[in-house]
């Protein structure tokens, strides 16, 4: 291994010089395989998760290529449910979930000024998991009878009585990725409960690492949960027992609630951290102190605690006693409030501030603009009355990816553009990032906004083929999608293009931005604070 | 029937040619079942969209953006509810959005703005966290009562429970004991291009629900296999059926007309090819209908009793196949393998004429293979087995007649 | 694999300052191959099993095996590393802090996992079955559907009688399960009083209570086997048996498996013991070993209560 002289450099203002000895990365294959460095982590996981947006939006593709038009032209109904379940499963926990830990990999110990993260070598586990993990999931898709098929929500007796025989190895990938993130998340935690810089209080810890502590204890929190139901799925398909068979006294909706005890605080898992990015990028761009800070903080745990009692709100159709029916409809409209608090405070900090737009700025302002849409569209969904005729149509489909492309992705978009001088030591092309911004907000915009009205006009979702009277938007919506996605490789050349060269980035290249990732030299070097830095 | 656009109930514009010319099409039709092609189509699909988008036929159906207001005094206050919640939205929308894109275009540092130092103000923020918590009061209450109201399924005149199977619906009238399925009746040449699509493309069946109008009409919603969801935007009725469970929903139509939906839960292959279709009729004609329905009742049980030929039982056979059968096992018999076992050269279907029965008869617990001995009358049984045995080079030459299942029903399992 | 070459010779001048009060340079591990070991151990194990069930007879069930054995050969060699990392002095308090808090965290996920399948129990016995038998709203699924099914917890008799045959009996709770209770109750004392003796630096006591609680937890495992027998072979309380019999399983099947999970890491905490591992300052390892043990015990309190009394 070879010494970096630089690698031990610290911001001037906060290092003593001390010259112990680090090591910068090793040579070749091994480095990344066998890593401990949460810079190599955080960029494993970023690959990683960009390849498998790649994948899971090239189903995506297929399923708008499907709904061109009316009629069966491309695939045939058992694969277009494949393509449709993999495409959740494959976004969701492939590519929002490791983009985030990965980007927490990268940052939080920067931010907190911690030489890395708290369990370095369960860090390279918690990576390594997933690859083997998704491997087993696509590889469903060669196997007799095909891959899953029953959504990604999986619900009983579909997934279990009726589901191919793949369902096995669905099983055990999905109990990979859950052990991977309870050990990423256990790994956030104790890295920011343990290894801030002294000075560091809990409420001087900048958003993001905020936002990341909430999110971390919200999937140690449920995925548990996930594994048992996937586990009792499992007891039901090969060892006879009936926990979701009214036939031996169980119950199908058990599977939804359990399922969904998981699945709603999983949505925030996936939109938390972005709230943390918006409210780094927002004051940085704006030249001015992000507003409320500490109500930043009190709103992104009210929304994780109310995260907890709500999951019905996707039960409402079930046949829910009528008083379940109203509380999980009131508590659902609460989320309202504390993320209102969010949208206000981020546009008080942008009021008189001294707005530039870079492309994080406009990833960023897009992000708000369109997840208020996107949450809009989700208080409609919460009135219990109303969602029984948005239930299960496209109207859901198109207030999810409100809040999951242009929310989640487009934060996620938005930090690698303002993190990556940090990353790489290069700025990236300013013009080419504005170009990626407008197509991807007209692509998504195009997709996504048409699925409100075929929604409202009764067209259900995962069907191949549809009625006559919903063909014009989803043509739209098809041309939308490959836009979008197109554009996004339009962000792979601007990455790869930023790696390679570009103006040299100065420690902090934006006139705004603060933190202690600002301090330390751009490229960061491999190890930054062994020793730790003073906050005042 | 069927001549008036689904819900609108007005005439269809004739403008649906939505589909190619047949040679064109078979290009982009992969094989049924064949797994791995389909994951090789992947690769071209740029190309397959591009010939899609220059094909594409031009021509305007009607455009749809809304709720339906519907017929019923319910689906009407969803409809309202709806509206205003959205207007709602919009508003805070527009203000939120108006604030920003004026900060956004006056407080730009290209225009030399400074930026003021301000970054916290309790009284704001207390003030933004109550008055959107009085809108939300304000939403909850008109919805409470909605929702109140479509829980009483009380005092209700007309019970109907409905099944879901894959891929069909079952309609019994428990106190007028009549009993039907209603499948899809959309011809597979429409779905797969090779015809043109008319107007009620994937939304027609064989036997659409006839119920009263001006009546209250309990749903008893359940399910034979996985969960389905009874979905008629017109009635605000949307509920799932539950393998093992009851669920109530109930209605009362003001407009006699006919009212189209869909299964709403994730079903399985077919999820998307199993529509709902209801007739509201004056009362008197429903009575009537009754009436022809217990008539034509007394007349199938005769049929039983009746001789009937092997050319006879093959032909109904066939029919009773396409509808009930070719979903899995395909029409030529081959299954989808992995999912649906083949039937042609099956020893099942060739040799074991005892297991043959009982399969249908019984289905097989734990797999896709329902019951059928309680879903057909012994007549389309006898018929669909001995079809099966005779078709696709299954060439037994066997008969199995309508006594032969009633003998097996009578002895179970 | 890691290596331990730079280590703690570092020192700054915030040592007042930091939070740790006396700081060394937080261990940063280099390299490991334990990682990828143990991602490739699970992915044959998790693999292998699937072929197992799915396809019994494929040669392919053996990767499987393979994993498991890949993976207790990770255990040992990366815990050798910790250990050894541990006693060469690399690891300061903030170190030992990670792991505690990791530990806790860990402990808390399975408080979640056992929470699912207890939400199950509750979800069923308080609504399900209610449900099927006419509760609630539901007079005609028990009507249409269920007419002859009765609503009782146990469940001895299931809805459908031709799918599930129900328990002849259940389990007597103030016999083989008490006798249970006592043995986890009073292994968690002498547990305690193994940590007691370690803090004092009573290195016998520390081991005899140790490996006594070993034995309790052994005594533990062989009771529950014995009960399971008996579920099979004498009370038709088979997993088969509805729901009664699924939720009974599936939640002492997996508190016997972390039972049995426990054993073993006391196990090695024990030979540790014997090698003269743990000073009483400095014990982190054990402790772990314990909370997980406590964590375990209340379990069964709860599967006592919930699954054999109430
Ligand atoms: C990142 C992911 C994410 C986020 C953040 C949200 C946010 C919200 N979601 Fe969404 N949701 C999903 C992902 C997400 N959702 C997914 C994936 C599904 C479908 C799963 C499936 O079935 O496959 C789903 C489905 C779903 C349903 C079920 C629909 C159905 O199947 O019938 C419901 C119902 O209540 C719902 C509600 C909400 C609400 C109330 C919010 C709230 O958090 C939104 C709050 C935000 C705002 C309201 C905007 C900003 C606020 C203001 C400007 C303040 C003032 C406003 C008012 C007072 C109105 N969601
Ligand atoms: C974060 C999550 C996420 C993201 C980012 C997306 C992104 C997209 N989603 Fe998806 N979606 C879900 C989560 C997500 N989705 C979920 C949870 C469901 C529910 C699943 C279910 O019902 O079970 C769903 C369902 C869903 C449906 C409904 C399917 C159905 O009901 O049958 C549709 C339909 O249009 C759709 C479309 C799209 C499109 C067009 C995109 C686009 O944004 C995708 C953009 C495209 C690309 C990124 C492709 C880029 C690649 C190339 C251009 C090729 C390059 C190739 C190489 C280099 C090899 N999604
Ligand atoms: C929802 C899908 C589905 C439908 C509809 C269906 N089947 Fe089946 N069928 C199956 C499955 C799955 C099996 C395999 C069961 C097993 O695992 O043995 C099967 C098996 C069979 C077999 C035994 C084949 C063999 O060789 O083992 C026969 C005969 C059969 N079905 C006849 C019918 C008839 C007749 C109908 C219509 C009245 C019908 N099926 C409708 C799914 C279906
Ligand atoms: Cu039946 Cu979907
Ligand atoms: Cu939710």
């Amino acid at each position: 291994m070879s010494d970096i002289a630089q690698s031990t450099s610290q911001s001037p203002s906060k290092s003593d010089q001390s010259g112990h000895d680090h090591h910068g990365p090793a040579k070749g294959i091994t480095r990344w395989i066998y890593t401990t460095n949460h810079k190599d982590i955080g960029t494993l996981y970023l690959w990683f998760s960009f390849i498998m947006f790649l994948t899971g939006g090239c189903m995506a593709l297929v399923i708008r290529s499907e709904l061109f038009q009316p009629g069966l032209q491309l695939v045939q109904p058992e694969f277009f449910n494949q393509m449709t379940t993999m495409h959740g499963l494959i976004m969701v926990f492939g590519a929002v979930m490791p983009a985030f830990v990965g980007l927490a990999n990268w940052m939080i110990p920067m931010m907190v000024g911690a030489p890395d993260m708290a369990l370095p070598r369960m860090n390279n586990l918690s990576f390594w998991i997933l690859p083997f993990a998704f491997a087993m999931l696509l590889s469903t898709l060669l196997m007799e009878g095909g891959g899953p098929n029953f959504g990604w929500t999986f619900y009983a007796p579909l997934s279990t009585t009726y589901a191919p025989p793949s369902v096995t190895f669905f099983i055990f990938s999905v109990h990979m990725m859950g052990i991977s993130s309870i050990m990423g998340a256990i790994n956030v935690i104790a890295t920011i409960l343990n290894m801030r810089a002294p000075g560091m209080t809990l409420m001087k810890m900048p958003l993001f690492v905020w936002t990341w502590l909430i999110t971390a204890f919200l999937l140690i929190a449920v995925m548990p949960v996930l594994a048992g139901v996937i586990t009792m799925m499992l007891m039901d398909i090969h060892f006879g027992t009936s926990f979701f068979d009214a036939g031996g006294g169980g119950d199908p909706v058990l599977f939804q609630h359990l399922f969904w005890f998981f699945g709603h605080p999983e949505v925030y898992i996936m939109i938390l951290p972005a709230f943390g990015i918006i409210s780094h990028i927002v004051p940085a761009f704006s030249r001015k102190r992000l507003f409320g800070y500490a109500s930043m903080v009190y709103a992104t745990a009210s929304i994780a605690l109310l995260s907890f009692i709500v999951w019905a709100h996707h039960m409402f159709t079930v046949g829910l006693p009528l008083a379940g029916e109203l509380f999980f409809m009131y508590s659902t409209m609460l989320i309202a409030v504390p993320t209102g608090v969010k949208v206000f405070n981020w546009v008080s900090t942008m009021f008189r501030g001294a707005m530039t737009f870079e492309t994080p700025m406009l990833f960023a302002i897009g992000f708000i603009v369109l997840f208020t849409i996107g949450g809009f569209s989700g208080l409609m969904l919460a009135i219990s009355p109303a969602d029984f005729q948005y239930h299960d149509t496209y109207f859901v489909v198109a207030h999810f990816h409100y809040v999951l492309v242009p929310g989640a992705v487009f934060s996620i978009i938005a930090g690698a553009y303002y993190w990556l001088p940090k990353w790489t030591g290069h700025m990236y092309d300013e013009c080419l990032g504005k170009w990626h911004f407008w197509l991807s907000m007209i692509g998504v915009n195009l997709t996504f906004f048409p699925m409100h009205f075929i929604g409202l006009a009764g067209m259900p979702r995962r069907i191949p083929d549809y009625a006559l009277q919903f063909a014009d938007f989803n043509m739209i919506a098809s041309i939308g999608g490959f836009l979008f996605g197109f554009s996004q490789l339009l962000f792979l050349y601007i990455v790869i293009k930023c790696i390679r060269g570009g103006k040299q980035a100065e420690a902090n290249p934006w006139e705004g931005a603060e933190g202690l990732e600002w301090e330390v030299p751009s490229p960061a070097p491999y190890h930054t604070f062994s020793t730790p830095p003073e906050v005042k | 029937m069927d001549t008036v656009c689904k819900r609108t109930q007005k005439p269809c514009a004739a403008s649906m040619p939505r589909s190619f010319p047949v040679s064109e099409d078979k290009r982009f039709l992969l094989l049924a079942g064949d797994q791995k092609a389909q994951l090789f189509a992947l690769l071209l699909l740029p190309l397959l969209m591009l010939a899609q988008l220059l094909a594409a036929p031009k021509a305007q159906a009607d455009w749809e953006l809304n709720m339906p207001v519907g017929v019923t005094e319910i689906s009407a206050s969803v409809y309202n509810l709806h509206m205003t919640i959205f207007w709602i939205c919009v508003v805070i929308g527009l203000i939120v959005f108006g604030v920003m894109f004026w900060s956004i275009l006056h407080h730009r540092k290209s225009r030399g703005a400074k930026a003021a130092s301000f970054h916290e103000s309790t009284f704001v923020e207390i003030l933004w966290t109550v008055i959107p918590l009085l809108i939300l009061v304000g939403m909850a209450i008109p919805a409470t009562a909605t929702l109140r109201q479509m829980y009483d399924t009380s005092e209700s005149e007309v019970d109907i429970q409905i099944t879901g199977y894959q891929w069909k619906w079952r309609y019994q009238y428990l106190n007028e004991e009549i009993d039907f399925f209603s499948n899809l009746t959309t011809p597979k040449e429409q779905i797969n291009n090779q015809a043109e699509k008319t107007e009620n493309y994937l939304l027609e069946v064989d036997n659409p629900l006839l119920v009263p109008v001006g009546q209250k009409i309990r749903f008893l919603l359940t399910s034979n296999d996985v969960i389905h969801s009874w979905w008629v935007p017109d009635f605000a009725v949307k509920k799932d059926a539950i393998p093992g469970f009851i669920n109530e929903a109930w209605t009362k139509i003001d407009k006699p007309g006919i009212y189209r939906g869909q299964c709403a839960e994730l079903c399985g292959k077919d999820h998307g090819f199993m529509p709902i279709v209801v007739k509201a009729v004056p009362p008197e004609e429903y009575q009537n209908w009754v009436a022809e329905q217990q008539a034509a009742k007394a007349a199938k049980t005769a049929s039983a009793a009746k001789e009937w030929t092997l050319e006879e039982l093959v032909a109904k056979g066939e029919q009773v196949y396409n509808t009930a059968c070719a979903a899995c096992h395909q029409p030529n018999g081959m299954g989808i393998p992995g999912a649906f076992p083949a039937l042609k050269d099956s020893p099942l279907a060739t040799k074991d004429k005892e297991g043959h029965i009982r399969i249908v008869l019984f289905g097989k617990a734990g797999t896709a293979m329902a019951a059928y001995g309680s879903q057909f009358d012994p007549v389309d049984l006898a018929a669909v087995i001995t079809y099966e045995r005779n078709a696709w080079g299954n060439n037994t030459g066997e008969m199995v007649t309508p006594q032969d299942i009633q003998q097996h029903l009578k002895a179970g399992q | 694999m890691a290596t331990v070459s730079h280590s703690s010779d570092a020192h700054d001048s915030h040592d007042a300052n930091h939070n740790s009060g006396d700081h060394q340079s937080y261990y940063v591990p280099h390299q490991s191959h334990w990682p990828i070991v143990a991602a490739s151990g699970l992915f044959l194990l998790m693999f292998g099993t699937g072929q197992m069930i799915n396809h019994p007879d494929s040669p392919l069930r053996w990767l499987s095996v393979v994993g498991a054995l890949i993976i207790i050969w990770m255990f040992f060699g990366w815990f050798r590393n910790v250990i050894e990392e541990s006693m060469g002095g690399l690891y300061d308090e903030q170190m030992d802090r990670s792991f505690r808090w990791g530990m806790g965290w860990f402990i808390f996920s399975e408080v979640m996992f056992f929470a699912a399948f207890f939400g199950a129990l509750f979800y069923v016995r308080q609504l399900a079955v209610p449900w099927l038998a006419g509760d609630g709203s539901n007079a005609m699924t028990h009507e249409l559907l269920w007419p002859d099914f009765v609503a009782q917890w146990p469940l001895m008799t299931p809805p459908d009688t031709s799918a599930y045959s129900g328990p002849q009996q259940i389990i007597d709770p103030w016999h083989l399960p008490l006798i249970n209770t006592v043995l986890l109750v009073t292994s968690s004392v002498t547990l305690t009083f193994a940590h007691h003796a370690l803090r004092a630096n009573k290195r016998g006591a520390l081991a005899s209570w140790l490996a006594l609680t070993l034995l309790l937890g052994a005594a533990f495992l062989v009771i529950q086997a014995e009960e399971y027998v008996e579920a099979y072979t004498k009370l038709g309380l088979t997993l088969e048996s509805g729901i009664y019999g699924g939720t009974f399983f599936i939640l002492t099947g997996f508190h016997g498996l972390h039972v049995t999970m426990g054993s073993i890491i006391l196990l090695v905490m024990l030979l540790r013991i014997l090698k003269g591992h743990f000073t009483p300052q400095q014990h982190f390892g054990f402790e772990a070993a314990a909370w997980y043990w406590h964590f375990v015990d209340v379990v069964w309190l709860g599967l006592f209560l919930f699954v054999y009394v109430f």
